[in-house]
């Protein structure tokens, strides 16, 4: 009898303690904004694809979590020759690949991974260069073609880097998503069986946590690397929710159904700031949003008109009404968080009067039409182009501009814009890798060309040297300089006119500890823990 | 007495038989939904036409400082705005009343233009056969195989978002059920008696068509066209919704209600009243749609 | 019969490929370049685009590009998407299971609410139980049914607390690999208490907001056919015989009400994935319909004409299926013109 019992209760007691263990099972639920394209950021260009995929890979250089410091990753240590064109990375030993499915790593991570994951982007005949769509977006847009003169094993842990010039930000560039570092051996495995699309679904890494399933639209499942190099990995799983809506994200957060939300909705903010059981935390974005004037255009080739713009528009009702208090005024390009940022230039002051007298002193008649472009889709550095051009039109309306307001499409919007079809536009920027010149490129001659980037197609001899010296110094405080009198510049002849930094707000339940919000937006999980 | 007699008699040969249009209303007002609905519809058609003097404020103006202020009988509401305002401060009450006329033109406007491209081409169909009536035919099925919504998503997505638009998508969605229907009709008449005749002695078809036996098709038309304005109203609302209708800063009902979305826990009025406006405009139609049919077509009715 | 069955499946192939050509065409109109779309601030230079234009056989004449469409079709290669890189034929059977549940569901709810309520309203005419029902049904289906997601997602998922906001399984305490793809069938194969319901629970909500037009149409539908049915001599008939109002319902009425019901339910289809759209975007339901409203947005031109082709095919099927029912049950039908 009483072993019966004593079996009974031991079976109880373990029954216990497998259903206790499996119940303290720790996962983060992520409420992440929208589906992922794929798996590898090298193909990539959207946050949203970039977060899906951030917690299978390191870098050879990462951000240090939480500001824009370089720091080691999968290279322990590099050294730069003294001329700036040669840099020698000393590869991290011992670091463990992923196994997923059936395929198991025999190997450790090595340079012929570093060298794969950069010849895929750049060498047209890889054999994976053409898999899955073959762009490559962020490799060509941050010059590494134009840069990267060769790419070279000294042995197994060691990558020369040979560059074309001297570059400052490439550092930077390198602790970027698109030089994630993949598994050559993975891909050679799969080149083998005939299967190479499974390389961007199903993704190999060697990061906190390793991929166990994706279902369409729905969830993304991870489970922690025990034998990640880095940072303690606190949790056990984690899972991304697709939840577009960000009033859904909201009530599931709520609910307890997510544990993280990104990207709440300014309306929500306050609710949420009250909530017990809900902790916010903010930080300045790396971005800008901004109102373009096409100079090419008349009568804004003349710089009276462009600052009589400037005096025309009540930015600090659109902060508080639009931005709902969660941006910050902007009077230069880049946000004060970033290096360089002068905060002793002057903006300009709403001043309506002013800006009739500065119009008819340019000879302007009014009522004068333009149109005023607005981007039909929600920015990180801006949560409602419409609303802010309607109220621009409003305030236009009152120094005797008509506005007309203008979108398209979001791809056909840009593309027009970077044609010179718009007489202003609405648009702006997130930074890529936390360097002045990510910025200041965008007021830059070679982009004013058709089609470029500067939709200001704003070209000023003074301006445009310094930006390009300044790229190709080593020292940040001669560089510092430099950016300092661009923005001086840049305020005196007004190409366009500086809404405002966004604040990026993330939302997260009590529980989560440990987190650390990124000068990027990016969103990392490891060093993260839930109660 | 004998004149008595006759005048007695005579009496109830004077009160005629009632015109078509009163025995119609007879008919129609003893359905008491019908004509609350009508009365609705009437209110809604006059908030529409006289929204200039009705509505206290301009549905575009921009009140800066009193944005998101819920109805008037709410703690932080301001009767200078009975209905709230939205978030940029516009005055929810001027906005649903223009959103009335908007919404009102766009029923309209697609059931007009549908029923005389449907009869059309039912008429067309029905008299030339062979050939013609089969590839009319086709296009319609062609037409309701792609789910109503989804087929205007693309028209408008071709064409562009904006009012007019709207109106076209919404329109290709609807034609199929005009044209079936007067084809149905007419191909019932075609074989009838006063048909040939009317033929035998000559009549020229477009008469024939027109003059003849279009009007005894009406009925069901008339039927299906009220019923379609309703209809119209919410897929331009749905249009709307999505983002691909009348463009801003132009009241629709569809597009303020994605625009309150995100005041769903924070100012759950917002989202209330557009929404209201649609059902409340819709229901008002459908009744008296329901009214028409019974009082037209008896042997449709529905009691 | 056989006869019958074949001129009618004959007349879906010319819609068929009407419908190929036209929604091929209409996509090519759309404004828009799908390479474009997906790029951020920067844009992309005008070498890269053209490179990746004539990898996607953007560049070709549209005749050919036409003709290429068809032939892959023929082989049963819908394309593939631009932008995951999948075939379109894939992630449309990924994502065509959950809207398969979700208005499966939203028909068994029309379906058992509204033709006892058409019935007992039938039976009950002029009552205040048939009174009501007319006019909820009428409320119902003049709703715009996004408003109606966004009251109840308002009432009873936040204010309440009754159901979740949205997805289809609780993802912390569930996980198992999907079989089938149907929430439902998968939460009862893989065993795991509490999934099955976890899954039921998830569906409640958008599954009545989907319901509601079906549910206010056929409750309408029913009732008035039940009305004809009963008002007609052998009914009479057979009460005045004093035969039971049951057995009069239940063998005769009923079966012959239900007839044109079951007609209107097949008919349904089409306007059922016209509600999923609008309640999958709502709900962050992962179907076809949002898959569909994002690709317009994202100019991705194989999905979008892979999808609305599978989804007509899919409704024309149906509409097929219903016409063979019909003409099985009704002789009339088969033989008349």
């Amino acid at each position: 009898m009483s072993v019966h019992r004593s079996t009974l209760l031991g079976l109880g007691l373990a029954a216990l303690l497998m259903g206790s263990t499996a119940a303290s099972a720790k996962t983060l639920v992520y409420c992440s904004e929208g589906s992922p394209e794929n798996f590898t950021p090298a193909l990539n260009t959207t946050g949203t694809s970039f977060d899906a995929a951030r917690p299978v890979y390191n870098q050879l250089v990462e951000f240090e979590r939480g500001s824009t410091k370089v720091v080691p990753g999968l290279a322990e240590s590099w050294a730069m020759s003294d001329d700036g064109l040669t840099i020698t990375f000393k590869l991290r030993k011992g670091v463990k690949w992923h196994s997923i499915g059936a395929f198991k790593p025999t190997r450790d991570f090595n340079a012929d991974d570093v060298l794969f994951s950069f010849n895929r982007q750049w060498k047209p005949d890889h054999p994976f260069h053409k898999v899955s769509g073959g762009k490559y977006d962020y490799f060509a847009d941050m010059d590494m073609p134009k840069l990267l003169k060769s790419l070279e094993k000294k042995d197994d842990l060691t990558v020369v880097m040979t560059l074309n010039e001297p570059n400052a930000p490439i550092m930077a560039n390198l602790a970027m998503d698109f030089a994630s570092i993949h598994s050559a051996e993975y891909a050679e495995t799969l080149q083998k069986a005939g299967r190479l699309e499974q390389f961007d679904q199903v993704p190999v890494g060697t990061g906190p946590f390793s991929f166990v399933a994706y279902q369409k639209d729905a969830v993304i499942r991870f489970k922690t690397n025990k034998d990640y190099f880095g940072e303690k990995v606190l949790i056990d799983d984690l899972v991304y929710a697709i939840t577009p809506d960000p009033t859904a994200r909201y009530s599931k957060l709520k609910a307890g159904e997510c544990s993280f939300v990104p990207f709440p909705r300014p309306a929500d903010l306050a609710e949420m700031q009250k909530d017990p059981t809900l902790q916010v935390i903010s930080q300045s974005g790396l971005n800008i949003a901004y109102w373009a004037f096409n100079v090419q255009k008349k009568p804004f080739d003349d710089k009276r008109v462009r600052q009589a713009f400037n005096m025309a528009i009540d930015k600090a009702t659109i902060i508080r009404d639009v931005y709902l208090r969660a941006g910050q005024t902007a009077k230069n390009l880049i946000p004060p968080t970033l290096w360089s940022y002068n905060d002793a230039v002057k903006d300009y002051a709403y001043e309506p009067e002013k800006a009739k007298a500065l119009l008819k002193e340019a000879g302007v008649a009014t009522p004068m039409e333009i149109d005023l472009w607005y981007m039909p889709v929600q920015r990180p550095y801006n949560p409602n182009a419409k609303r802010i051009a309607e109220m621009m039109q409003a305030d236009l309306a009152k120094v005797g501009v008509t506005a007309k307001l203008v979108t398209f499409e979001w791809g056909e919007y840009r593309k027009r814009a970077q044609q010179g079809e718009h007489t202003t536009a609405q648009l702006g920027w997130t930074g890529d890798n936390g360097d002045p010149d990510n910025f200041f490129f965008l007021r830059g001659c070679s982009g004013a060309r058709a089609g470029g980037q500067n939709i200001t197609k704003w070209c000023n001899k003074e301006f445009d040297d310094r930006l390009k010296k300044a790229v190709t110094l080593g020292d940040p405080a001669a560089r510092t300089k430099l950016y300092e009198e661009m923005q001086v510049i840049m305020k005196e002849e007004a190409p366009d006119l500086t809404i405002a930094h966004s604040v990026v707000y993330e939302v997260m339940r009590k529980g989560v500890t440990g987190y650390k919000q990124s000068p990027f937006g990016a969103h990392k999980f490891v060093g993260v823990d839930i109660n | 007495m004998a004149a008595d007699i006759a005048d007695r008699a005579a009496e109830p040969v004077q009160r005629a038989v009632p015109g078509p249009l009163r025995s119609f209303w007879i008919s129609f007002s003893e359905n008491r939904g019908a004509v609350f609905g009508m009365a609705v519809l009437a209110f809604i058609v006059i908030l529409a036409v006289f929204a200039d003097w009705i509505a206290p404020y301009s549905p575009i103006d921009q009140f800066r400082d009193f944005t998101k202020l819920p109805p008037a009988w709410e703690a932080s509401g301001n009767w200078k705005f009975p209905l709230g305002t939205d978030a940029l401060g516009r005055d929810t009450l001027s906005r649903l009343i223009y959103g009335a006329r908007v919404s009102l033109f766009i029923g309209l406007a697609v059931m007009v233009v549908s029923v005389l491209l449907g009869v059309t081409l039912g008429l067309v169909a029905a008299f030339s056969g062979g050939v013609i009536d089969t590839a009319i035919m086709r296009i319609m099925d062609l037409i309701i195989s792609v789910p109503g919504l989804v087929l205007a998503i693309l028209i408008v997505a071709v064409l562009g978002p904006s009012l007019a638009n709207t109106i076209w998508a919404v329109t290709v969605v609807f034609l199929p059920r005009y044209v079936r229907l007067v084809r149905a009709s007419a191909m019932g008449e075609i074989g009838k008696e006063y048909v040939t005749a009317a033929r035998v002695a000559g009549v020229r078809r477009l008469r024939l068509m027109v003059m003849t036996v279009l009007p005894n098709c009406l009925a069901p038309l008339i039927v299906q066209a009220a019923l379609g304005v309703s209809e119209a109203i919410l897929e331009a609302a749905a249009l709307g919704f999505l983002g691909l209708g009348a463009q801003p800063p132009i009241p629709e009902w569809g597009s303020m209600l994605a625009d309150s979305r995100e005041f769903i826990r924070s100012n759950p009025w917002i989202v209330t009243l557009p929404g209201l406006a649609i059902l409340v405009t819709v229901i008002s139609i459908n009744l008296m749609g329901d009214g028409l049919r019974d009082a037209l077509d008896p042997k449709l009715k529905r009691s | 019969m056989v006869m019958f069955f074949l001129k009618r499946a004959a007349l879906t192939v010319p819609t068929f490929f009407a419908l190929m050509f036209l929604t091929f065409v209409a996509i090519r109109l759309v404004p828009g370049d799908p390479v474009e779309v997906r790029t951020g601030e920067r844009g992309i230079s005008a070498e890269r685009l053209a490179q990746f234009r004539a990898e996607y056989g953007l560049d070709q004449p549209v005749w050919k590009q036409f003709a290429d469409y068809v032939w892959q079709l023929l082989h049963g290669d819908f394309g593939t998407s631009i932008v995951t890189n999948e075939r379109v034929l894939t992630e449309f059977f990924q994502l065509f299971p959950a809207t398969i549940e979700l208005s499966f569901f939203a028909m068994v709810f029309a379906i058992g609410i509204g033709i006892p309520a058409g019935v007992v309203a039938a039976l009950k005419r002029g009552s205040l139980f048939d009174q009501t029902l007319m006019g909820l049904s009428l409320t119902g289906f003049s709703m715009p049914i996004f408003w109606w997601g966004l009251l109840l997602i308002m009432l009873v998922s936040e204010r309440l607390g009754w159901t979740p906001v949205s997805g289809r399984i609780d993802l912390i305490k569930y996980y198992f690999e999907p079989v089938t793809g149907f929430m439902l069938i998968d939460a009862l194969l893989s065993g795991q208490p509490g999934a099955f319901r976890s899954a039921l629970h998830h569906l409640v909500l958008p599954g009545i907001v989907l319901g509601t037009v079906p549910l206010a149409t056929l409750a309408r539908m029913t009732r008035s056919s039940m009305l004809e049915v009963l008002s007609e001599d052998y009914v009479r008939t057979a009460r005045a015989k004093g035969l039971s109002p049951f057995r009069v319902v239940g063998l005769h009425a009923l079966r012959n009400a239900l007839i044109p019901v079951v007609t209107i339910i097949g008919l349904q289809v089409g306007s059922l994935m016209a509600g999923a759209v609008l309640t999958e975007t709502i709900f962050s339901w992962p179907g076809v319909g949002k898959w569909l409203i994002e690709s317009i947005g994202r100019r991705d031109y194989p999905a979008l004409q892979g999808g609305i082709l599978l989804i007509s095919a899919v409704v024309i099927l149906v509409n097929l299926t219903v016409d063979m029912l019909y003409g099985s049950i009704d002789p009339r039908i088969r033989h008349g013109r």
